[in-house]
């Protein structure tokens, strides 16, 4: 059990800054997402937690060990699984999850236990005596899991462990894994790019790009409260609709932000709500089922149309008819407005 | 109709593969007459036997030249070359591939540049370290130098292969409480068994057919090897013993061949298969 800090962490690759003076307390028990593209330095970050990377300037501490100079990973009480899985394939599945153990010289019997307690954990024991490559891609990361549960790590790392597997197993892996954590209590740092993943699991999320920090908050903070036009729009899928605010009330070079979700047409809110009317020029209308995504542009008087795209997403419960083509009446509540600068990109309040 | 094709085209290589050794075979047991008669002799069908098979060019072989010898001197030198090769290539490609970073890479295409100086340039310093440490004429001759040609090819080709095996397999061994050198030794040689069986392969290949070293420093004939003790013995001014020298040539390479086929298949599939990805 413990926490992480990571104080003004630098790695540099050349001229490449792939982490560039990162700051991160985590606290002891939770679930911390870190979420960025590929190349946003999340998973150097990661690495250089577990060890097998050296950073280049700056200071990481595990529980109250100092631990960026010269421990090896294996001193660090970190356990890890990769992308890949990284099973060693001429093991079986027992000796797989054994290995740990084996390394740390446990007696035989307490391995067998150990081992037995973790495979049924996940439900794998049938498994215990297969190949890596006799099993599925699901069952080889439970495997991986299993391997990293037995260390009793203070800390689990997860580079994108539910990456590799089909968009329907990542549903119920990512269920599992969130419960699993919540019964053991365990620290863990979580890599992803799948901001649905990073959502879903996350007790916060770390939002990075290009080496450095953008937003660390909760999911809700980050997906409502954006801090930049970045975080805007990485988070949320259809991302976050911005458009230039034509109102003399705010500053100039202002931009306006509101999810699609937040953006229907006026009929839908009552006269008391407090909302900004939009002319909606609809282009495209998709259905999806539960939801239907409307494409257009914001028409406003006096001024050409903006040829930036916005979308509506309409819930299925407003069945009011849209027809491509014609430019409707919509609006957005004032309370789901948010204000960014459009030369910085940073927030503005309101 | 694509069956067909497949087919015929699979006939092709076969026959392409085939001929050699097929033509090796029926001339290694075709009388004399039957192999020199054809030049003068327009019905003569070539690639059957047109008189009785005979053994002797085999006794030729086994019982006038030193054959047997030549076999168990080149089992010598190839083993010997195999194990000196692997106990350096292999550790100096994997630290190449691994443990050195940028640099690594360009050590890496220098050791590769030394295979490519011609043997022709070496002999004279080979030679004055051969009569140095007083290996003239011995086996030990072409021990200490074959492995200058194995050892960096070899060293590039692990370090080749080393790339495209992923790094996560020994970082998780060191996560899972390995040090460094406990990973080296304990798993990664694990990981790296179809690249040594490419080294052994290539050195065995390169050893069997070697002749222009061997040809300098070997002059007794109980010292040679199968590849320069058979041209000495059966190529006699401008008289070719065809049948023998096909004898020779059948006698190294359909075990070889057999055992290439045995071994590749098996060894290399399957090793890394299903440790990442799918």
């Amino acid at each position: 059990m413990a926490g992480i800090e990571v104080r003004n962490l630098r790695k540099h690759f050349g001229d490449l800054h792939a982490v560039d003076g990162v700051n991160l307390s985590i606290r002891d028990g939770e679930f911390l997402v870190l979420l960025g593209s590929s190349g946003s330095g999340k998973t150097t970050l990661l690495r250089m937690i577990a060890g097998l990377e050296r950073p280049t300037s700056g200071e990481i501490h595990i529980g109250d060990q100092r631990v960026d100079g010269d421990v090896p990973p294996r001193a660090r009480g970190i356990a890890m699984v990769f992308q890949s899985y990284a099973l060693y394939p001429h093991r079986t599945v027992f000796q797989n999850i054994a290995f740990p153990l084996e390394a740390s010289r446990t007696p035989r019997k307490q391995i067998e236990e150990k081992v037995r307690w973790a495979a049924d954990m996940f439900s794998i024991s049938r498994y215990l005596d297969r190949y890596p490559r006799q099993l599925s891609g699901g069952e080889r990361q439970r495997v991986a899991l299993c391997r990293a549960l037995v260390r009793d790590p203070k800390v689990f790392l997860l580079d994108e462990p539910l990456a590799n597997l089909d968009a329907k197993l990542r549903n119920t892996a990512r269920d599992d894994l969130k419960r699993f954590q919540r019964q053991i209590q365990t620290t863990t740092v979580y890599v992803t790019h799948d901001q649905v993943e990073a959502m879903g699991l996350g007790d916060r999320i770390v939002v990075m790009e290009r080496g450095k920090v953008r937003q660390i908050g909760t999911p809700q903070e980050v997906y409502e409260d954006p801090v930049d036009t970045f975080v805007a729009t990485f988070v949320g899928q259809p991302p976050m609709n911005l458009l230039e605010a034509r109102d003399p009330a705010l500053p100039v070079r202002t931009l306006l932000g509101f999810r699609p979700e937040h953006f229907l047409p006026r009929s839908v809110f009552g006269p008391s709500d407090d909302t900004r009317p939009f002319r909606f020029a609809v282009r495209r209308v998709e259905y999806l089922g539960s939801d239907r995504y409307v494409y257009g542009s914001v028409v406003e008087a006096g001024a050409a149309p903006a040829d930036v795209t916005i979308i509506a997403k309409l819930p299925a419960t407003i069945a009011l008819p849209i027809p491509e083509g014609e430019t409707h009446e919509f609006a957005v509540p004032r309370r789901a407005l948010r204000y960014f600068d459009a030369d910085t990109g940073l927030k503005r309040p309101p | 109709m694509k069956r067909v094709a497949l087919y015929a085209a699979a006939l092709g290589f076969v026959v392409f593969a085939g001929f050699p050794f097929y033509w090796m075979l029926i001339t290694a047991f075709k009388q004399n007459r039957d192999l020199y008669v054809g030049a003068s002799d327009s019905g003569h069908i070539p690639w059957i036997f047109n008189d009785p098979p005979t053994l002797e060019h085999v006794k030729l072989l086994l019982g006038q030249t030193d054959f047997p010898r030549w076999v168990l001197n080149t089992l010598v030198v190839v083993v010997a070359v195999v194990v000196i090769t692997v106990a350096v290539a292999v550790p100096a490609g994997y630290s190449l591939a691994r443990l050195v970073g940028r640099w690594g890479e360009r050590l890496g295409m220098g050791i590769f540049f030394t295979y490519l100086i011609p043997p022709t340039l070496l002999f004279v310093p080979f030679s004055r370290l051969v009569s140095l440490l007083g290996l003239q004429d011995s086996l030990g001759a072409l021990i200490l130098i074959y492995p200058t040609i194995t050892i960096p090819f070899c060293t590039w080709l692990v370090m080749g292969f080393l790339r495209s095996v992923p790094w996560d397999i020994e970082e998780q061994a060191m996560i899972d409480g390995l040090s460094r050198l406990a990973v080296i030794l304990k798993v990664a040689p694990r990981l790296i068994v179809p690249g040594i069986l490419t080294v052994v392969v290539f050195t065995f290949t390169l050893v069997l057919q070697e002749f222009v070293y061997a040809l300098t420093f070997i002059s007794s004939v109980d010292k040679m090897t199968v590849s320069l003790g058979v041209p000495i013995a059966l190529v006699r001014g401008d008289v070719y013993h065809w049948g023998a020298l096909m004898a020779a040539a059948l006698f190294t390479s359909i075990p070889l061949a057999i055992v290439y086929n045995a071994f590749m298949d098996r060894f290399i599939q399957g090793f890394t298969m299903g440790a990442v990805k799918g």
